[in-house]
């Protein structure tokens, strides 16, 4: 159950320097996590790559000069581990191959520049974040230095730091906080049609009445938009039999139509009321 | 009923003058974002602030006026994306590089100063420590150094042997190999002590400590053989940089730990935030370095073998290192 009183929504509020709010919405810890997995997906194969690579190298000229496998794997490796995500995060994009996938992206948190310093500091967190707890288990478990009690404490510890996304509002990792940035989502949004001119004729199929047309507000106009768009047929009826009932109207007219006709006559109101300053924001706003 | 006459003015008007221009701006953002600003032509450059200004303007206007939550939505995505690539556009690479290395990182390691005088007493400290314990306690030695780590060099062993892993050249001719090991190895420890940081700095000490008291336990072993002053050569050689190194990265991870625990006047979250960015200028420093010191003690001391010249490239480094992050990138007055 949420608390009371505390805002536990994943959107957060940029204002430009023009005055103009923007409204980013938090990268959820579960996209964050995929994010991850795909670019250690990635990570695995760029080694195998690497790795095969290397044994070329050593099939053209190893019996010269053998240390040429051994350099290649151990650069490449530390290349990889530190730099992959630098690397990509210090792009204009700002995201990694799984960031991108996942339509995320990194930025600063107070709107401004990204700046490098701040994605190597988020990254090198990674090293506490990540191997430390793979350390604690794979290292420990099998050099048998530490007992079990340390390997389980360590890891606990080690643990804590994995999951502090999870503990907090913003999903910042150590990094996040470190570097001062959060991840945020990138989705591009289609325009989409315009409903209202794609209506056309239809708009006029059954006219309502000022009172028909307050029966809902803002926020039930925008789901019946989103339903309109989707164009699933079953939606349409279910939606267009709530609506008839509300209103009692049972006018001989398809179900789609008579949709089209209610959203263009609802939209056209409220948005002349807007124009007048009043907003009815929900079928209970009584305000306007 | 109401009457069906049009409005004046309506979304659908609003959405038809503009839609072009949010094409446009779509299609510049696509082309900035997959290749370079640099393929845009000059107008297309002046066009895009214009263009994200009028999408703004264009935002503000449809969330008085219109109830169209898709054309809302898009809006405030397409304008989104393009303050990030305005606003957030850094200089050319090479300017970074440039200004890193001009200014950034030496000023960025004196910003640290502080962190960087006690971790260099504590290094001092747990050398001393570790050579007095071993000295007195030869039982000590395997307490703090693990056996594949010193390799028979250790309290028992004859001085012919000591002096020879001193100063016997290379058994195997894998100098590259050595250096390349040795430079990850010693990165990845550098990076997880400033990672450690985080947790108020703590690990970072204790890893400062124990490397500390090894080093001291070598010397321990050494200087009853009479081979104090060459098993110095021996570390110092590329030791001064790469103790330099790691009193970075552990002041680096101090500084951290500081800013989380102790943010002044300022919040939790803006003190790490900034303490952060400094210290991870000071790494990438630290990376380099030690890959200098990887190529000092992969190539260097294994070519060069004699004391004086090892010691002579011991101080040079050391004085390279000093004036470099003292001097470098001060503003000149007047």
């Amino acid at each position: 159950m949420a608390r009371p009183g505390r805002d536990r929504s994943l959107i957060r509020r940029l204002v430009t320097p023009e005055g103009v709010p923007l409204h980013l919405n938090l990268a959820s810890a579960g996209a964050r996590a995929s994010a991850f997995i795909i670019d250690m997906l990635l990570i695995a194969a760029i080694l195998i790559a690497l790795t095969c690579l290397a044994l070329f190298g050593f099939y053209l000229i190893g019996n010269k000069y053998p240390g040429i496998v051994l350099v290649i794997w151990l650069i490449g490796f530390f290349l990889l581990r530190n730099f992959y995500f630098i690397w990509f995060e210090s792009g204009r994009r700002a995201a990694t191959w799984g960031k991108r996938r996942m339509g995320l992206r990194v930025i600063a948190r107070d709107g401004g520049q990204l700046t490098g310093a701040a994605v190597v500091a988020r990254n090198m967190m990674r090293e506490v974040e990540v191997f430390l707890p793979l350390m604690f288990l794979g290292f420990g478990a099998a050099e048998g230095f530490v007992d079990r009690w340390t390997m389980i404490a360590g890891f606990g510890w080690a643990c804590l730091f994995l999951f502090l996304p999870v503990f907090n509002r913003d999903r910042l990792r150590a990094g996040d906080l470190i570097a001062g940035t959060w991840v945020v989502e990138n989705a591009r949004r289609d325009l989409g049609i315009d409903l209202v001119a794609q209506t056309g004729r239809s708009a006029d199929a059954a006219g309502f009445s000022q009172a028909e047309l307050e029966v809902y507000g803002q926020y039930e106009l925008q789901r019946l938009e989103a339903v309109l768009r989707e164009g699933n047929a079953e939606a349409i009826t279910t939606v267009a039999d709530v609506i008839r009932g509300k209103l009692n109207r049972w006018d001989p007219i398809g179900d789609r139509a008579f949709l089209d006709a209610y959203y263009a006559q609802t939209r056209a109101h409220f948005e002349r009321g807007l124009l007048m300053g009043r907003r009815k924001r929900d079928k209970f706003d009584t305000s306007a | 009923m109401t009457d069906a006459a049009a409005p004046l003015f309506t979304a659908h008007h609003f959405r038809l003058e503009r839609e072009t221009d949010w094409a446009e701006l779509e299609s510049l953002l696509d082309r900035v974002e997959k290749k370079s600003p640099k393929k845009l032509s000059e107008d297309e450059l002046i066009a895009l602030p214009r263009l994200y200004r009028t999408t703004l303007s264009a935002l503000s206007v449809a969330r008085e006026t219109s109830l169209d939550a898709a054309m809302i939505a898009y809006l405030e995505s397409l304008s989104t994306r393009a303050y990030f690539i305005l606003y957030g556009c850094r200089d050319p690479w090479l300017r970074q590089v440039t200004g890193f290395f001009r200014i950034g990182l030496p000023s960025a390691v004196r910003a640290l100063a502080p962190e960087i005088i006690v971790i260099t007493l504590l290094l001092l400290a747990s050398i001393f420590a570790g050579y007095q314990l071993v000295a007195h306690d030869p039982s000590w030695f395997y307490a703090m150094i693990s056996e594949p780590m010193a390799a028979g060099r250790d309290m028992q062993a004859s001085t012919q042997n000591m002096r020879a892993s001193l100063y016997d050249p290379p058994q195997s001719g894998g100098l590259e190999i050595f250096a390349t090991a040795l430079f990850t190895h010693n990165s990845q420890i550098a990076i997880l002590a400033f990672a450690l940081g985080f947790a108020l700095g703590i690990p970072t000490i204790l890893l400062v400590a124990q490397n500390g008291a090894m080093l001291g336990a070598f010397f321990a072993a050494y200087i009853p053989h009479g081979l104090g002053i060459g098993f110095l050569a021996w570390v110092s050689i590329h030791g001064t940089t790469e103790f330099g190194a790691i009193i970075l990265a552990s002041a680096a991870g101090l500084h951290i730990g500081r800013g989380v625990a102790f943010p002044g006047r300022r919040s939790r979250f803006a003190a790490a935030a900034d303490a952060g960015k400094r210290a991870a200028l000071v790494m990438i420093g630290v990376v380099l370095m030690l890959l200098v010191a990887g190529l000092l003690e992969g190539f260097g001391r294994q070519l060069i073998r004699t004391d004086t010249a090892r010691l002579s490239i011991a101080g040079a480094m050391m004085l390279l290192w000093i004036t470099y992050f003292s001097f470098a990138g001060r503003r000149r007055h007047g």
